[in-house]
């Protein structure tokens, strides 16, 4: 049996256009609990007034991403035990890089439309999957898909990039790493919006993107491999004739 | 309507220099900016040094003796481990910039600070020496 830890959740705390403050919220938890367990408890129990987003409580959905004790985690898979010991303290946090709507909400918006401009594809088939080598190799000889490695557009590499931190037109690991997915060969204008300096060639090798991604996406990598696309499709326009 | 707060800026480049919690990416990320910067000063206070010739053999020996003390060899010595580590780290991130190491980034980093160290000793070493 596993007893339950005190722990103190700091939670940031911000409504409409009012300073920001945290509030602390004292909580028995077993600790094989996720973050996200007990940001919900917080709510149901303490202060009904919290906003928070979350949906599918199992990595899918992307949407519960935020900054706990100061690093980018998807908080339904972040077991409390992970970031805190018995009588310790968790900071709960929004994402970077992102206006803040509510609390621990964040407008994610600019993400999602500039993942549409790059024609992401949310899920691609396994054939298709670019990766070298996958977390988890499928088990199933059915399964087409291989999910884990698609970006499920958390926002969570966005908010870690310090480039992303200070430059609000930079196109961003998940935007560059759908680009990269969809590849620049023979989409000219896909092309111009990544060859530029707050493209592909933004990026400065912090590599937090790929550190804090949940979902094995890797952007930094598809960020380098996007560069030599661009220098590729480059050097063919110069032989090309039209 | 959202907050305009915590949304990217140019004002929020102080942050840059954060590294607690974050990986090794940002300590490569951070001391190569730090290096740049150290690096950049140098080369400022060395073209003042070089405009001391103007100044004939005498303005220029009595600042050589005004320098040659332990506080300013330290600082020729931060100078050289600058030099290493902003170099070899930039060789890094080249080659990751192409995608060549990408997945051993951090082992190359590593690698690259154990040469820098060596490097700074047998600096200082010889510095020591004379």
């Amino acid at each position: 049996m596993i007893n339950d830890w005190t722990v103190t959740f700091l939670v940031y705390r911000q409504k409409g256009q009012g300073p920001a403050h945290f509030d602390s919220f004292k909580l028995d938890v077993n600790p094989d609990e996720y973050v996200l367990d007990a940001v919900e408890r917080i709510w149901s129990f303490h202060d009904r007034s919290l906003t928070f987003a979350h949906a599918c409580h199992h990595s899918t959905c992307g949407a519960c991403g935020m900054r706990v004790n100061g690093v980018e985690k998807l908080t339904c898979i972040t077991p409390i035990r992970s970031v805190t010991t018995n009588g310790g303290t968790v900071k709960i946090e929004p994402m970077r890089n992102f206006p803040v709507v509510s609390d621990l909400v964040v407008n994610t918006g600019i993400m999602y439309r500039r993942m549409d401009v790059v024609g992401h594809h949310p899920v691609l088939p396994l054939a298709q999957e670019p990766a070298p080598t996958p977390a988890k190799p499928p088990q199933k000889e059915d399964l087409d898909t291989i999910r884990l490695a698609d970006c499920i557009e958390c926002g969570l590499c966005i908010s870690a990039c310090p480039i992303a931190l200070t430059t609000p037109a930079y196109l961003g690991p998940a935007v560059l790493a759908g680009a990269q997915q969809h590849g620049v060969d023979g989409n000219r204008s896909l092309l111009e919006l990544v060859d530029c300096g707050d493209g592909v060639w933004r990026c400065h090798s912090a590599f937090e993107c790929s550190a804090v991604c949940p979902s094995n996406v890797d952007p930094a990598r598809k960020i380098m491999d996007l560069r030599k696309q661009v220098i590729r499709a480059r050097i063919a326009n110069l032989f090309r004739r039209d | 309507m959202s907050n305009p707060q915590n949304k990217p800026s140019a004002s929020n480049w102080f942050r840059w220099f954060d590294p607690r919690r974050r990986d090794v990416g940002t300590y490569a990320f951070i001391l190569n900016r730090i290096t740049a910067l150290g690096l950049t000063l140098y080369l400022f206070l060395h073209l003042i040094v070089l405009g001391q010739l103007a100044k004939g053999p005498e303005g220029y020996d009595s600042f050589l003796k005004l320098i040659d003390n332990p506080l300013f060899l330290f600082g020729e010595l931060l100078v050289i481990a600058a030099v290493l580590i902003h170099g070899l780290n930039g060789i890094r991130i080249a080659l990751t910039s192409f995608g060549i190491g990408v997945s051993t980034q951090k082992q190359l980093f590593y690698a690259t600070m154990v040469v820098a160290i060596l490097g700074s000793l047998v600096f200082a070493v010889r510095m020591m020496i004379g």
